[in-house]
């Protein structure tokens, strides 16, 4: 068994145990966990193989006869899967262990935990796919954990609504991703990803059709990772339990959208339009999202507006082909944030809310939980010399490199991005300051629980802090990081014969221009809230005004979907059942003869009975329109 | 006639025979053995299916095999000719699989009105005609099996079924065999106009002749009149109306052959009838069937998004996923029929199960409407309110199950279609079905919430603990569980089989 197997399956066999043995919460717990933590041995070998020698390798497992296209149920391993694999096994082993003690006493406890084992599976089977079909049976599946675990409470209204509308959402960008697929593998003739890696070179397809598959791809990403104009459903998607939103919600399923177009990173630079559409798109999702986060009251929809955020910046960093800061942003990103939601899951399990208002002077009570998410907000802002700092700084300076190289197709998106990205680390610096400051300092909350959390939830949160710290290190060697991505390249001989070659090094170091830049607008962020907060010790978000309830809603995106999609739909549907009645019932079951029953189906939309006029009106139309078209065709 | 060709005359015999002996056992002894004997008839049929599908040669599932070929009534130029090829036999294990688990079912759980001897016979007889009807090599064969199915089927919806506020059972019963005796009547004028250009009705003949000796007029009109009457037991858009009021009435085994079996006889009949003898034909007229198929989707999503009663709702969402079926058919391409036939058996599967599920949950509360069911099944009976969100997941065609291979080749086929057909109006086609799958996750997650989900203490009062799955339900419903999870991990397992006969029928492959 290959490592890419065994990561996919190992999981998935935990998720089965756990889903069909209904076993007591313990039981269930071994299962989750062990399975857990092999998987993460599992990734950790081949990561460490892959920092040593390299890793790249294809392997197909059975063909899916379709007589059109060629789908294989093909497999690879390579620096980029070995790289998002081990983050992916890391934050799942720490969300299991650490969710044995905050879930352990719920009931429901066994499924939760099988579903977040079938989650890791689906989203190893993403990372190690080498199909897009295979690929996408991944995708979707994280989906349906999502939907499943995001209602994990659905005895409460928002739970049951979030988990709906995070799947139907991304659903929506996912038919035109498939549309996307099918439009590359046809176009192509070929579904293998490292089949169509090998096809850039020469002409792949024609540079329209190319732009327009590329953007159907796109809408899977922008729904997947969150990004305009799909963006509405992870804030809502906090009202599952924590441990999910820090795995599935932060670290990596809606990693999986910038994953996705790193994976297909030939394809999309061949389609220059594309990636200049994500850059601009990245960049108002960033900051849009970065003013958000400002002023919510629930510390979960802070992180996940902040989520939504730094997605976006891998985005960005991808669209303007600084594609290592991108996939460094997501590795630093994936461990810092599932720190900070689980952090804020220990805070919510003692203070016993949601509500930033409510909670403050935690620092005393909860010192590791203080130290662990200080570290966390640290690296989100981009603090030397935690690893956000770092990650954030190659984006800058890849940005900054577009500019200069004129690689970009259009000069001004590069510029776009810098500045917009630079504009949000001052509002990420003061989003995380207010966090902190309302969490942990201020007047005392009452907590339930006046105590720090479990080992479980402190052994997890300190080895994420470490990992934060750790990658920081990882950035100061700025050659590692890129060399372990694409240690190895599938590449194509003259002769036709692929061959793997070491890729060039690309560096990853901070700048000195745009390190300044950004700390220097950092500490403004950080010091106005710091100032705006010490005058009057409020939530820093009333210095909004007006603005604050606007931001509070998103900017209102939810509302006008409600108004353009949601309502007209159920008007669609209850019209729908009010006119679905007999038709042709009327003439088969009458009595008479066929002219008696003529005449009575013609009396009957004659003398106005608009259902079955309706209907008979709409058959035609469609025919009418078939016929037209089919003749404009020949 | 080869050696193993007794198979399929058996698997029509034995559940024939059944039929007759449970019939004739007199008396009360009758009525307290009818049950078992059922199920073990039921049982010997799919031993019969397994052993037919062990004894296909899988190398060749594009040829027919396992033939039995006799002259019947020479003077009418009918033979009495079987086969199965890569397309029906899928079709044949669905069916004997589905049959045999109702049987099973029958054992323990009878609908109201008693007679459990009538009722076992008519099951047998229903399957009878179904699994002649997938097995059939003469059009005349095919026509008489297809017309026995509609007998057993308007007794079990008549008798055993249930009076709706819409309608009573007895008119549900009525519209079902009006709809489909009108629509069986218009598919034999195609067959005798097809007879008539060609002197045939010998399945495998025409199938070679693929068309000759017709003019493209006459293609058409035998067309339009096959098609037109196997839309009706589709069902297509707008000749779905019977459904609905069928599948509410049925009981629970009646619904779970009517959707899983039955409605497979009018896609299979497209499939291996009209596109093989009149292709022209079938060519003209294929985009108005795709164009209705992609109506049907959004038209069943819509009255879906609005129902409020389970078992109407998973009707109409019949509607919307043979509209996937029809689509598939219409791009005449190999992705789009393989998509179908996939469609088909994973249709049969899953709808097979959401119809079981929802007759236990019906039983169990006396009402299937969401008012009747209340809220929050996760809790009052936590195994049923999980097969039941399962079903709905694998229904919604989630990757991985059973339900996203057919609907992914059929829009791929759409994607592309054959180069005779509106590409423009195909790749419409496929978006507007796209956003069918949108909706048709909405509304089943929607009635996953109002069932499965809500506050517990809304769950209907008198009702706050049910039985959870019974060993017979367990029984019954297992098998289409693990199949829906094969079959979504292992697409190769049924393409293997369908894309060899798809290649022949088209002409595509060796």
């Amino acid at each position: 068994m290959t490592p890419a197997l065994a990561a996919i399956l190992v999981p998935a066999l935990a998720a089965l145990v756990g889903l069909t043995a209904l076993g007591r919460s313990r039981r269930a717990a071994a299962v989750a966990v062990g399975g857990a933590l092999v998987t993460f041995a599992v990734t950790a070998g081949t990561a460490i193989a892959n920092v040593v020698d390299g890793v790249a390798d294809s392997a197909s497992y059975g063909l899916i006869p379709n007589g059109t296209a060629p789908m294989q149920v093909a497999l690879r391993l390579d620096g980029l899967s070995a790289t998002v694999a081990i983050m992916v096994a890391a934050v799942a082993l720490a969300v299991q262990i650490y969710s044995v003690s905050y879930l352990g006493g719920d009931p429901r406890y066994p499924s939760y935990a099988a579903l977040i084992s079938l989650f890791t599976a689906a989203m190893m089977l993403v990372v190690h796919a080498d199909d897009l079909i295979i690929l996408l049976i991944g995708w979707e599946v994280m989906g349906i954990c999502s939907y499943f675990l995001v209602a994990h409470h659905w005895e409460l209204r928002d739970a049951r609504r979030a988990g709906v509308k995070a799947f139907l959402v991304t659903r929506i960008g996912d038919i035109a991703f498939m549309f996307g697929i099918f439009g590359l593998g046809l176009g192509s003739g070929t579904f293998r990803i490292s089949d169509l890696e090998l096809l850039v070179g020469d002409d792949l397809m024609a540079g329209n059709t190319l732009t327009v598959v590329t953007l159907l791809l796109l809408a899977g990403v922008v729904g997947k990772s969150a990004q305009l104009p799909l963006q509405v459903w992870l804030p809502d998607a906090m009202a599952g339990p924590t441990p999910v939103s820090a795995l599935i919600h932060a670290a990596t399923m809606v990693a999986a959208g910038v994953f996705l177009v790193a994976r297909l990173y030939d394809v999309f630079l061949a389609a220059a339009a594309t990636l200049a559409v994500l850059a601009v798109i990245a960049a108002i999702t960033m900051l849009g999202a970065a003013l958000a986060a400002l002023v919510q009251p629930d510390i979960k929809r802070v992180l996940a507006y902040s989520t939504i955020s730094q997605l976006a910046y891998m985005l960005a960093a991808l669209g303007v082909q600084a594609y290592e800061a991108g996939m460094f942003h997501l590795i630093t990103h994936g461990a810092f944030k599932a720190l900070l939601f689980l952090a804020a899951g220990a805070l919510i399990h003692v203070v016993g809310t949601n509500l930033l208002p409510e909670m403050g002077g935690l620092r005393r009570i909860m010192p590791v939980t203080f130290v662990t998410m200080t570290i966390g907000l640290a690296a989100l802002i981009g603090i030397p010399p935690f690893s956000g700092f770092f990650s954030k700084e190659a984006i800058f300076v890849g940005a900054e490199e577009a500019i200069h190289d004129g690689s970009a197709a259009t000069a001004w998106v590069p510029w776009f991005v810098l500045v917009v990205a630079m504009i949000t680390v001052t509002v990420t610096a003061a989003y995380a300051t207010r966090l902190w400051l309302l969490a942990f300092f201020g007047t005392r909350s009452a907590p339930a629980q006046p105590h720090e959390v479990g080992w479980t939830m402190r052994g997890p949160l300190v080895v994420l802090a470490t990992t934060t710290v750790g990658l920081g290190v990882i950035g100061l060697r700025n050659d590692w990081f890129p060399a372990w991505l694409d240690r190895l390249t599938f590449t194509v001989e003259p002769a036709g014969i692929t061959d793997l070659v070491p890729a060039e090094a690309t560096l990853l170091a901070p700048g000195l221009v745009t390190s300044i830049a950004s700390l220097v607008l950092a500490a403004i962020g950080a010091g106005l809230t710091y100032l705006s907060w010490r005058r009057t010790t409020a939530d820093p978000a009333r210095l909004l005004g007006r603005l604050e309830p606007v931001l509070d809603r998103g900017f209102g995106v939810d509302s006008l979907y409600d108004r353009v999609v949601v309502r007209p739909a159920r008007r669609i549907a209850a019209a729908t059942l009010v006119a679905d009645r007999d038709v042709v019932g009327a003439a088969v079951t009458g009595s008479g003869t066929v002219s008696q029953r003529l005449g009575a189906a013609v009396r009957r939309s004659q003398d106005g009975d608009l259902q079955r006029y309706l209907t008979v009106l709409l058959a035609g139309t469609v025919l009418v329109i078939v016929a037209a078209w089919t003749a404009a065709g020949t | 006639m080869s050696a193993e060709a007794w198979v399929l005359l058996a698997m029509i015999i034995v559940p024939a025979l059944g039929s007759a002996v449970v019939a004739l056992v007199p008396g009360p002894r009758g009525d307290r053995v009818a049950r078992p004997l059922g199920a073990i008839f039921g049982g010997i049929t799919l031993v019969l299916a397994v052993v037919a599908v062990l004894a296909f040669d899988h190398d060749a599932a594009g040829t027919f095999q396992l033939e039995t070929d006799l002259s019947w009534v020479p003077a009418l130029d009918l033979r009495f000719h079987l086969g199965v090829d890569g397309i029906s036999l899928p079709l044949v294990l669905l069916t004997a699989l589905l049959a045999f688990l109702c049987l099973a079912y029958t054992t323990r759980v009878m609908p109201k009105a008693a007679q459990p001897r009538a009722f076992v016979a008519v099951l047998l007889l229903l399957e009878v005609g179904l699994l002649g009807t997938f097995v059939a090599l003469d059009l005349v064969l095919f026509f008489l099996f297809f017309e026995v199915v509609l007998i057993p089927m308007w007794f079990v919806i008549a008798v055993w079924g249930d009076s709706t506020p819409s309608s009573t059972a007895r008119s549900a019963a009525n519209t079902f065999i009006l709809y489909t005796l009108l629509g069986s009547a218009v598919m034999v004028l195609g067959f005798l106009v097809v007879h008539a250009e060609t002197g045939t009705f010998d399945l495998v003949a025409l199938a070679d002749g693929a068309g000759a000796g017709m003019a493209r007029g006459t293609q058409v009109i035998a067309a339009l009149a096959m098609l037109g009457g196997l839309a009706v037991k589709t069902p297509m858009w707008p000749l779905h109306t019977w459904l609905p009021d069928a599948h509410t009435a049925a009981p629970t085994v009646g619904s779970v052959l009517l959707a899983g079996a039955l409605l497979k006889m009018g896609t299979y009949g497209m499939v291996r009838v009209v596109l093989p003898v009149v292709p022209e034909g079938t060519e003209v007229l294929a985009p108005y069937l795709g164009a209705l198929g992609v109506v049907g989707i959004l038209y069943g999503s819509f009255a879906c998004l609005a129902q409020t009663d389970l078992k109407r709702l998973i009707a109409y969402s019949s509607v919307g996923h043979m509209g996937f079926v029809l689509l598939g058919i219409s791009t005449l391409t190999p992705a789009g029929i393989n998509g179908a036939l996939y469609a088909n058996v994973a249709h049969g599967l899953i709808t097979g199960l959401l119809f079981f599920v929802v007759g236990g949950i019906k039983d169990r509360h006396g009402s299937s409407s969401f008012d009747g069911v209340g809220r929050a099944l996760y809790a009052r009976a936590p195994r049923l309110a999980a097969i039941l969100a399962f079903a709905a997941v694998a229904s919604l065609g989630l990757p991985g199950l059973a339900g996203f291979w057919g609907e992914m080749l059929t829009l791929l086929g759409a994607y592309d279609p054959s180069s005779a057909l509106p590409r423009g109006l195909y790749l419409t086609l496929m978006t507007l079905a796209g956003v069918g799958a949108v909706l048709t996750a909405a509304y089943l997650l929607q009635t996953v919430r109002r069932v499965c989900q809500g506050p517990i203490a809304d769950a209907a009062p008198r009702r706050s603990s049910l039985e959870d799955v019974s060993s017979i339900e367990a029984l019954a419903w297992s098998p289409l569980v693990v199949l829906v999870v094969l079959l979504g991990v292992w697409p190769g397992l049924l393409l293997g089989l369908t894309d060899p006969a798809v290649a022949t029928l088209l002409g595509t492959g060796g």
